[in-house]
């Protein structure tokens, strides 16, 4: 925690890695919730 | 008709008691991208036990003893997994265009929700009483100033922030995340684009 944050620079684009792993994992956590099927269990449908 | 009855018969016609906590949900609501919405929802109930525990015990507490350190790091957590809840559910409404058929104010008071969580959020970062939060708070002000709300909102003030952030914004939160869920409840979970193509079944046809 004590020491500076390390940054991803690609031309414009600045950001801490911590925001671009979060970033990613918000992503692949959306992609996975779309891809994962969903367990059908014992839960009445409509 | 008095406004109370009114009221009441609105709120009987569109939650009938047997209908508050339903037990079956429309067949394309079988997903995990339907889940983030009471993740956030789960996440803000662990930020306000642990905050209430934090302004409990106090700042020394969260600072000094292992178990405020443990305290505060839970209530840390906790909000990342707020926003990084309600960003993916945010989303999952986007992509599915929720605010379709009738559905304009559930999404305007999600957004709305979104907003005013930032603001609780940064109170909370300028009332940890650390460095951090000071330098939080010393480069915030320049921001408040700019739009003019300095003079209202001091962000190097203390207890303004900290009464802020432990009353005044949850009560705000948790009210619009009861219109929120209200208005998802009355209108339900939107449907999902029909498939291109006359060839593809449509969602009416299977749902």
């Amino acid at each position: 925690m004590d020491a500076p944050a390390h940054y991803f620079h690609w031309g414009f684009i600045l950001i801490s890695t911590a925001n671009l792993i979060v970033i990613a994992l918000m992503i692949l956590v959306f992609a996975a919730a779309i891809l994962v099927p969903y367990p059908s269990g014992k839960g009445k449908q409509r | 008709m008095s406004w109370t009855s009114s009221l009441q018969r609105k709120l009987s016609e569109g939650l009938p008691y047997d209908q508050l906590l339903p037990d079956e949900q429309p067949a394309y609501v079988h997903s995990y991208v339907y889940l983030f919405g009471v993740a956030t929802i789960g996440s803000f109930v662990l930020l306000v036990v642990t905050g209430v525990i934090l302004a409990a015990f106090g700042p020394q507490w969260w600072h000094g003893a292992a178990v405020g350190h443990f305290f505060n790091s839970l209530h840390f957590w906790a909000a990342q997994a707020f926003f990084f809840f309600m960003v993916v559910h945010l989303w999952t409404a986007f992509f599915q265009g929720a605010w379709r058929d009738g559905r304009g104010l559930t999404w305007v008071s999600g957004v709305v929700t979104f907003l005013v969580s930032i603001v609780t959020a940064f109170t909370g970062y300028v009332s940890q009483q650390n460095f951090d939060s000071q330098w939080i708070a010393t480069q915030g002000k320049d921001a408040m100033n700019s739009v003019g709300v300095g003079a209202f909102f001091n962000v190097l003030n203390f207890g303004q922030m900290y009464g802020f952030h432990v009353f005044i914004m949850p009560v705000v939160v948790a009210g619009l995340m009861g219109v929120h869920l209200t208005l998802v409840r009355l209108r339900g979970v939107v449907r999902p684009y029909d498939l291109p193509g006359p060839s593809k079944r449509r969602v009416s046809e299977v749902a």
